[in-house]
Parts: structure tokens; sequence; C-alpha cells
């Protein structure tokens, strides 16, 4: 059983990602394809185009690059979801043709769960509160009684989706694999004055749209400059989730934190979050940069951990589900613990 | 003041446990937080200080328990108030019989629906900020993130979260308790008011991520 290797295809969104991994845990390709919209954020049907332009190119890189032969493959596993439909069917297509041409099981993995997993894989970290933070989603959460639960989330938009769309409207062209939080980070870096911007935390939840309008505003009025806007509007935002994820580890009384998604490669959350580990004796875990971002490594180790606990799906089942929540998910192969 | 025995470091305070003139009183020292830069945290300490012990004593008005506050320090973010003997509802729920359950959570969504008809938001209505005392009361703490507010949208809010938080941490028996809240609540607010905030309430889980009823 512990001889195997799945390829794992990632196509929740902007990114194809193609992961190979051996059963044991080791990483042997991670090959990724964005797509770079000309203006404006992600159009699902050409984000689906570009994935299909792109999938076979990527896999058989994937393979050349790992080293194995595709008869070595013992698995195929695919994000299932959530994510935007055509790109998620997209992979999920390339996914099952695979499966069938090689004859090999068929696992639907859940991208959340997936970011937490390849965090607990690279890191070390065994059982975290995690703080999930990409362009789609924002999630405190941590493993009790079979489940990832949700202790606080977004109650609108999703912090990188509000980091995106900053940055698109300070007019700043994506530059090819320069992250929209690195454009703000750096600009960040040289603001030093403290515009007030809406502080919106609801118990553990937490609001962004308030945040984006009024920093919005404030680069349209064209009063401030950019570099204070930048540095207020990132104070703001990740103070926010520093919060959260502090009343979430005082709540749950877990002993480790984990920082993943793609957001995580921010140097700021980073520092902010490692203060509060610090205070609290917690110990403090990133995923590494390379993971922090969709990739197909966390999809493939994910499907692994799934199809050892005896979890496969027919492909006449394997439709994608847009909206598959992370704490709808059974997790067998988290070690069984209760609260308190 | 005499000598000070840390008795809680939470995420938001440090509750000290101690005697101030012949009082057994509890002192909530807001934290300064590291990770926030001075302006920011500054305006957020005295802000939710201030709003807190407003809003204790308004709960008051509106009948729900709370500990008395003596004393407001803002320079120093800290508040003095009654230390209230008692345990916390989210330890000992599991000790509870089903129908001690359901009423105790009866109990808890009166005192909700009592808040939110006085225009008061608690804004963190988790367990643990919940007190059963040893006369059988409950007392609510905490009202660092309250709100005073007569909005659905913040009620919907409120006990959104406290669905949220029953379920994370009760999920064996959340679905009781939350109906037992609905039920307490209705005692208060009525018929129409219920029905209004669990409309609200499925509006806003709606607008979350990824819910498949969408």
């Amino acid at each position: 059983m512990s001889n195997g290797y799945c390829l794992g295809i990632e196509s929740t969104a902007d990114d194809f990602g193609v992961g190979i991994v051996s059963f044991k845990g080791e990483i042997l390709t991670n090959i990724n394809n964005s797509y770079i919209p000309e203006k404006g954020g992600i159009h699902p049907r050409e984000a689906a185009r570009h994935h299909a332009d792109v999938a076979g190119k990527v896999i058989t890189e994937a393979l050349k690059r790992s080293k194995i032969e595709p008869k070595d493959l013992t698995l195929i596993a695919f994000s299932q979801g959530p994510g935007l439909g055509p790109c998620l069917r997209t992979g999920a297509t390339a996914a099952r043709s695979l499966a069938l041409y090689l004859n090999l099981p068929l696992v639907g993995v859940n991208h959340c769960v997936a970011h937490i997993e390849i965090g607990k894989l690279t890191t070390g970290a065994t059982d975290p509160l995690t703080l999930y933070v990409s362009g789609g989603n924002t999630i405190v959460s941590a493993y009790e009684l079979g489940k990832y639960r949700i202790f606080g989330e977004t109650l609108d938009i999703a912090v990188g989706n509000c980091l995106d769309v900053f940055v698109r409207e300070l007019g700043i062209k994506f530059e090819g694999g320069k992250a929209p939080g690195r454009i703000v980070e750096e600009l960040a870096a040289k603001g030093k004055k403290y515009i007030p911007l809406p502080y919106t935390v609801k118990g553990m939840d937490l609001s962004f749209s308030g945040l984006l309008t009024a920093a919005v505003s404030l680069l349209k009025e064209k009063k401030c400059n950019i570099e204070d806007v930048c540095f207020s509007f990132q104070e703001t935002a990740f103070s926010m989730l520093t919060e959260v994820t502090e009343r979430a580890l005082a709540h749950t009384e877990k002993k480790e934190v984990l920082l993943t998604g793609g957001v995580a490669a921010n140097s700021r959350l980073q520092a902010m979050l490692k203060i509060v580990c610090e205070e609290h004796n917690a110990r403090f875990f990133v995923v590494p940069k390379e993971y922090s971002a969709d990739n197909g490594v966390m999809i493939a180790w994910t499907g692994i951990l799934s199809y050892l606990h005896g979890i496969t799906v027919p492909v006449e089942k394997s439709f994608v589900r847009t909206k598959w929540r992370l704490d709808e998910v059974e997790v067998p192969w988290v070690e069984k613990r209760s609260l308190n | 003041m005499k000598k000070e025995v840390l008795i809680k470091k939470g995420a938001e305070a440090s509750l000290y446990l101690q005697n101030w003139h012949n009082r057994k009183v509890i002192m909530k020292k807001r934290l300064s937080k590291k990770y926030r830069i001075p302006e920011l945290d500054k305006t957020i300490q005295a802000q939710r200080t201030k709003r807190e012990s407003q809003i204790m004593h308004k709960a008051k008005e509106a009948g729900v328990s709370t500990p008395i506050v003596y004393f407001v320090d803002l320079q120093n973010s800290t508040i003095v108030m009654e230390y209230i003997e008692g345990k916390q509802v989210k330890q000992i729920l599991n000790e509870m019989s089903p129908n001690e359950r359901t009423k105790i959570f009866t109990c808890i969504g009166e005192l909700v629906g009592k808040l939110h008809a006085a225009g008061i938001v608690h804004g963190d209505l988790t367990t643990s900020n919940m007190i059963l005392t040893q006369k059988g009361d409950i007392v609510f703490i905490d009202f660092g993130l309250s709100e005073q507010t007569w909005e659905v949208e913040a009620r919907g809010v409120d006990l959104h979260l406290m669905k949220r938080a029953i379920m994370s941490t009760h999920f064996m028996y959340a679905d009781e308790c939350f109906k037992a809240v609905l039920d307490g609540y209705q005692k208060v607010m009525g018929k129409k008011a219920v029905a209004e905030i669990l409309d609200k309430i499925a509006e806003i889980e709606r607008r979350g991520r990824y819910i498949t009823e969408r």
C-alpha cells in the first residue's frame, strides 16, 4: 500500500496545477500554469479554456519531471470543489480521462481540506488551528470529531479577493507571477501614516467589503498617498484576521497555529500571527511558499489520505461540487480527538 | 489596590481577581496587542472599553443580568466589575440532561430577546460568555463586541454567530439547543419577530461562502 504514487489535478480557479506525490508523502513534482486575464478578474469560461489548452502539456511535463512512468501511478486525484464550475469541470475531465485510460481509482478532493493537509505535511503540524486565507476563502478552522470545523469565516468576500480588487483599483497591472498581495505588501512597507478604515470583526467572523469600499474611495479621492493607503489597508485587514485567529485559539485551546492559502505568503501577516502564537505558547507554522497558492501537490496528497481510508469516487458519480463547504467533509485520517 | 490574581488570559483581555474596597471584583484589562500598530490598537481598545461598560449598564435596564460596573479607566482600558460566582455554560453543558439543556437554552433565548428588544446586540454569544450562578440565574459577560442597534441585520448576525458557536462547540446537540434558544427568543420578541429573524439568518447564511441552496 505504501509504495504508490498519486497524480493530483488542481483547477478550482485561475491555476491549473499538477502534482505527483508518493504514498509516503514525498513530493516528486509540482507544476503550475496560471491563467492571466487581460483585464479585470478571473473570467470562469476564459480560465477554463486556458486550463483545457494547457492540461495535456502540464500533465506531460509533471510526469517527465517526476521521472516516473504513467504505469507507475496508483491513483488519480482532482479538486472536486469548491470553485468555479467551468474550471472545476475541466480539471475533472482531465482526471477522469487519466483514471479511465490508466485504469486507476479516482478520488475527488475538497480544495479547502487540501490546503490544510499540505500545510500539515510540509510543516509537521499535527493538530493545528488553521487560518486559511486565499482569493476565494477566509476560514479559521480546527479539527474536532471527524471534521474540520469552521470557527470563523468571512461573511462576504475573501481577504485575497479584497486584495485583488484593491490592487486592480490601484491601476497596477498584475505582473507575471507577482501576487497582488505582494504588490500591496511592497507599497505598504513604504507607508507611514495610518488612515482609519472600517475594522469589522463579528465574533470570530469577518467582513471585508466595507474595508474594500472605503479603501477604494480613498484611492479615488487622491488626497492620500498610495503607500499610506496600502499600509492602512494591510494593517486593518491583517489585524482583523489576527484578532479572530487569536480568539479562536483561546476558544479551542489548540497548541499549534497553521497559516495556509495564497495570502499566507505575506510576511506582515506572518509576523502578526507569530506574535500571537508566542503569547499563547502555541507553535506557529507557515506553509512553504511553493505550496501556499493553489497547487496539484495538495490535491494529490489529500487524495492519498482519502484513498488509504477507503474513499474513492466512481467516474460516473464524480460530479464537481462548486459549493462544497470545508465542514461537510469527513476526514477519517485525522486522529480522533474530542473537545476538551 | 491589593494583590491581584490572574484568573483568565483571554484573547482580548486579562481578567484579574482581586479585592477592591472589600469587594471581590474582576479587573478586566484589555491588552495592548503587539501585532497591531499603536494607532489602530489605541482606538480599538478605548472604543471597546467604553462601549462595554455602557452596554453592560443598559443590559441591566433591559432585565438581563450582567456584572455591576464599579470603575472604568479609559486610559488603561480597564473595567473593574463584580465577580460572578458560577460556571460557564460551556463547561457544564455536557453534564446536563436533555431537559436541563432545553431549559437553560430557552432561558438564554429569552435573555437574548430582552437584549435585542432593548436595542442591544451582544456580538459574541458563545457559551463561554454565559455564566450560570449557584442560584440558577444566567449572567451574560463580555460585552466587548456589543453594539447598540435596532437593525434586524445586526440581530440576525448575533443569532447566526450564536448558532455557529453552538454548532462548532456542542455539535452533538446543537439543533435542540438552538431550537430552545428560538423558543425563548419568541417568548420575548413574538412570533413575527422570530419569523423575520429566521429569514434574516437564512439570508446571512446564503451570503456566506459555498452554500448549496444558493
